[in-house]
């Protein structure tokens, strides 16, 4: 039979705040434990939230940027259950009347196509803290630094059908969220995780197959494999004659496996009901539109942008828009340069592979956009030749100096484009070679093109690399042929 | 010294004839005297009161005195007071000491009042006759074999015995009102979110509210111009201005439109109590003021929706009591479940147990909308009953309790002792503000009569309630408690 398989995210966004959802803790990573935990996040008695409304605007603007509904009114519910590191015995949440409504973005695949996937909502809540099993003998340590931390969740109806369409959703999310600054995206960090919800169905089959749900994948690759993983045991599972009951699994990168944590019956009743210390969270079209207007130029834009008024090619542009950092340090280099051609071609070449060698991250990059762009104009003045510019790339890199023309000066590499010094240089080698002109003059008219080559590249190296090759070429070419 | 009201405590004060020292001294001397008996207090705090005595003292010699310096009072044990044991009446937070004081304390403080210490209250504000105290219940000073009301008990016992001039209570069902009625003192429940909750500890987040209880409306007024105003940390207190309540005090009642409400006289009101709240709106026609029924269809749904909801809120309140962070932690737990389990069990007692078990059973997944949602539809309606009503008259009156105060270990079945609160849980459940003052007696036990106003309008119920007790002296009676331990 053939099958095909049905996937729903539910992707949580730690949002980038100062401090914390509902109290003045600041929610900067790695600090000792519980440094970062104030009464409210310790949950003491009497203490009370309130709404940081930066998160409430981040959450906003994460709605405008997948065309989502963004309700008048949105409530926070409580969640309840008991967990030592969930202080108060109920997580706030949004349940009933999320902030954000459904919207939809466009998930590029592999092969550049577009899928539109649907956002059913996305709502706001708080973190959990951690439990520490490992440092305490017999014992279980509580870190609430976390508790508290805004939560963005986004739940994605269940339209992907396949582990790559998720996880090219998965990088469309992170693509926006980061591009709109509301998180720094770092999943190793926990920053961002998600949630998958896996079912098969036979193909054609209208309804939907019993989902399993995985917990917390915390990577790309990890979701990929998650999903691969759940829909193989799916359907060995049904073809053997079983069937998937409805259960929490998590996923285990080392053994490269899912494993069952819980199934329905073991389910929490969460008993939500809307949270009495907090009023619904009203969000006026003034304040709606004023978020519209700061948001910044989205990836799907950006890359229409990049094809359109810059001319690039559909891949150069998704690469390019892939990222905000990345967009960002190529509009610069092509400011700087005013070439965008010549900037893509760059960026994604040399630039890219000397940092995928050092395995950096473009915000790492030993040169900043300026420095490139400053480089790629003096290739684009004619000031240095394609090879003298990989030199003072590595130079930049190696941090020889600040500046490409620094680099130019220091190391002699300015173009030689006086056709005097060239046609001496010409000369001196076409009387240093005898053997290769005489080869050259004996040769088959349509071989004397390729043969052309040795001269080239003896004048090259004569004038270390800084001889206009063109010119070298058509003098060459008339010297030599003057020589039949 | 202990017969004087708040306003002549602060007279005296203001011109020297006694120090906040001397004062201090005096009911804290009253305390010791009185608490084997009335177990009125919970936690006495003499040495920080004393110290907070001398501060208003140096403060007064040094001219920085406000109208409250070195007033002495008591705190409910529901609001956190910084370095002070906060019990809430319950074994669960026996050993729990805040590190913050709550909003009102703070105000408190600013303004220069002493702290005598933590009155005594049923556990987690949960009942009507401070029976289900941890620390065990309090005593009636009219009549020591009569509750005092609850939860708030603590406070109206030691304000009716003269061991303190005035307290903060809370009122989450008529916890202000009730015991301010059974004891004979004047309660003032102020609108929702007029004070903040911060500090206070949560029973029904929705409906709880704290208020001032004293010897007079005018007491009552001094107080709330100290702890009203809005407060940042709590969402729910109200961004508006607060006026002096003072001032307003003795603005003629002629024109006051007054309406009975025909649910507050009906079956189940003890006929002298019905005589005397009838008795005290006449004196109001005699100042100026008309009287006319009212009906406020809705009132008999207000216990049952009271029942879903606040249990609803405790239920999820409660849960940070798990013997993890703080408060009571059972004995060697075998494991997590163990933990919660055993020190749940052992640190709540029964009625904080039974609404946890109705909260939770409410909330849970299927009986949600039955009840829950149903419940909060109609809150919605009787708080149109109550708007509806003030389109036609600005005050309501009422009794505030169906009986005088009640012997000690009378009420035994849950719902009878539910019922007790009928007339006060509506005005919750609307947020309006409500008062009660002293309006006769039945035996030797006071009666309460209660005034209701709409939405802020605290002014105007203290108004009203100044006038009463102008024109009459029900508020000047005093047990003889107070008299024998003279």
């Amino acid at each position: 039979m053939e099958w095909e398989t049905v996937i729903g995210l539910e992707v949580h966004v730690q949002l980038a705040t100062k401090s914390k959802i509902f109290s003045g803790a600041s929610t900067a990573f790695g600090a000792e434990p519980n440094s970062q935990a104030c009464a409210v996040d310790l949950g003491l008695p009497g203490i009370l939230p309130v709404v940081n409304e930066q998160a409430v605007a981040m959450a906003v603007q994460f709605g405008l940027a997948v065309h989502a509904d963004i309700p008048e009114v949105s409530v926070f519910d409580r969640k309840n259950y008991f967990y030592p590191d969930l202080p108060k015995g109920y997580q706030t949440s949004q349940m009933y009347h999320p902030i954000v409504g459904p919207g939809s973005i466009d998930v590029t695949l592999d092969d550049h196509s577009t899928r539109k996937i649907r956002i059913h909502h996305a709502h706001l809540e708080e973190d959990a803290g951690k439990s520490l099993h490992e440092d305490f003998h017999g014992m279980t340590g509580i870190d609430l630094n976390r508790a508290g931390t805004p939560l963005l969740e986004i739940v994605s109806e269940p339209d992907m059908r396949s582990a790559k369409e998720a996880a090219a959703y998965l990088k469309a999310i992170h693509s926006i969220v980061t591009y709109l600054g509301i998180s720094d995206g770092n999943m190793a960090e926990g920053s961002m995780r998600c949630d998958v919800n896996v079912s098969v169905r036979p193909k054609g089959q209208e309804s939907f197959g019993t989902r399993a749900e995985v917990k917390n994948v915390n990577s790309f690759r990890f979701v990929e494999r998650a999903i691969a993983f759940e829909v193989e045991r799916q359907i060995e599972l049904i073809e053997d004659g079983g069937k998937v009951v409805q259960e929490t699994r998590l996923y285990d990168p080392e053994r490269d496996e899912t494993r069952s944590m819980r199934t329905k019956e073991e389910a929490n009743d969460y008993r939500y009901f809307p949270c009495p210390d907090l009023l619904p969270v009203v969000l006026d079209q003034a304040y709606v539109d004023h978020l519209r207007e700061q948001l910044p130029e989205l990836p799907a834009d950006k890359r229409e942008r990049f094809q359109n008024a810059l001319g690039l090619s559909a891949y150069d542009a998704h690469v390019l828009s892939a990222s905000r950092a990345m967009a960002d340090y190529f509009e610069e280099a092509k400011d700087v340069c005013g070439d965008a051609k010549q900037a893509a071609n760059w960026v994604q070449g040399e630039l890219s592979g000397a940092l995928n060698r050092e395995n950096l991250s473009i915000e790492q990059s030993p040169i900043n956009a300026r420095q490139l762009g400053e480089l790629l104009a003096r290739v684009i003045d004619d000031t240095i030749n394609g090879k003298a510019a990989k030199q003072v790339f590595q130079a930049l890199w190696n941090n020889q100096g600040a500046s490409a023309d620094e680099i130019i000066e220091a190391k002699g590499l300015k173009q030689v484009t006086d056709s005097g010094a060239i046609e001496a240089m010409i000369d001196q080698v076409i009387a240093d070679s005898p053997a290769q002109v005489a080869q050259y003059c004996d040769a088959e008219p349509d071989k004397r093109g390729k043969m052309i080559g040795y001269f080239v590249g003896q004048v090259m190296k004569a004038s270390r690399g800084t001889a206009n090759p063109q010119q070298v070429n058509t003098l060459l070419k008339e010297k030599l042929d003057a020589k039949l | 010294m202990h017969d004087k009201t708040l306003t002549q405590v602060a007279a005296a004060l203001a011109s020297g004839e006694v120090s906040s020292r001397e004062l201090t001294a005096h009911y804290l001397k009253r305390i010791e005297q009185t608490n084997s008996e009335l177990n009125s207090f919970i936690s006495v705090t003499s040495e920080q009161a004393l110290q907070q005595a001398d501060q208003a003292d140096q403060a007064r010699a040094s001219g920085n005195a406000g109208l409250l310096t070195g007033v002495p009072l008591a705190l409910k044990d529901i609001f956190c007071t910084q370095g002070v044991k906060t019990s809430c009446g319950s074994k669960m937070l026996d050993n729990f000491i805040a590190p913050y004081d709550a909003h009102v304390v703070e105000k408190l403080k600013a303004a220069g009042c002493v702290s005598l210490g933590k009155t005594n209250m049923d556990e987690f504000a949960m009942g009507s006759s401070n029976e289900n105290s941890f620390y065990g219940a309090v005593k009636n000073p009219w009549d020591t074999t009569a509750v005092p009301g609850g939860s708030s008990g603590g406070s109206a016992a030691a304000v009716a015995a003269g061991i303190t001039p005035a307290a903060l209570g809370t009122d989450t069902g008529g916890s202000i009102r009730q015991p301010a009625a059974f004891c004979g003192i004047t309660g003032l429940k102020p609108t929702y979110g007029r004070v903040s909750r911060y500090g206070m500890i949560a029973y029904a987040s929705s409906l709880d509210q704290a208020g001032p209880m004293a010897r007079s409306a005018e007491d009552c007024a001094h107080l709330l111009n100290v702890i009203a105003g809005q407060d940042l940390r709590d969402s729910t207190s109200v961004a508006r201005g607060v006026p002096d309540y003072t001032d307003t005090l003795n603005a003629p009642l002629s024109g006051l439109k007054i309406g009975l409400p025909k649910e507050y006289f009906g079956d189940g009101l003890d006929p002298d109590v019905e005589k005397a709240v009838r008795e005290a709106v006449k004196v109001y026609e005699s100042l100026g003021a008309t009287v006319k029924d009212v009906s406020l269809p809705h009132t008999h749904f207000a216990i049952p929706a009271y029942y879903v909801i606040a249990p609803a809120e405790a239920s999820s309140n409660l849960s940070r009591f798990d013997g993890v962070r703080f408060g009571h932690r059972c004995d060697d737990p075998q494991d997590l479940m163990d933990l919660y389990k055993r020190s749940r069990a052992e640190g709540f007692g029964d009625e904080v147990k039974r609404r946890i078990l109705i909260g939770t059973h409410t909330l849970s997944e299927g009986f949600f909308d039955a009840y829950y949602t149903k419940a909060q539809q109609v809150r919605r309606l009787i708080r149109q009953d109550f708007l509806d009503a003030f389109e036609d008259v600005d005050v309501l009156m009422g009794p505030a309790s169906p009986t005088p105060a009640f012997d000690l270990g009378a009420k035994k079945d849950p719902v009878s002792m539910y019922l007790q609160d009928i007339y006060t849980i509506a005005v919750n459940l609307a947020g309006i503000p409500g008062i009660s003052v002293p309006a006769g007696m039945v035996g030797r036990r006071p009666v309460g009569l209660q005034i209701l106003g709409t939405h802020f309008a605290e002014a105007q119920l203290l108004n009203v309630a100044h006038q009463f007790q102008q024109a009459t002296d029900w508020h000047q009676q005093r047990p003889t408690f107070a008299e024998e331990k003279a």
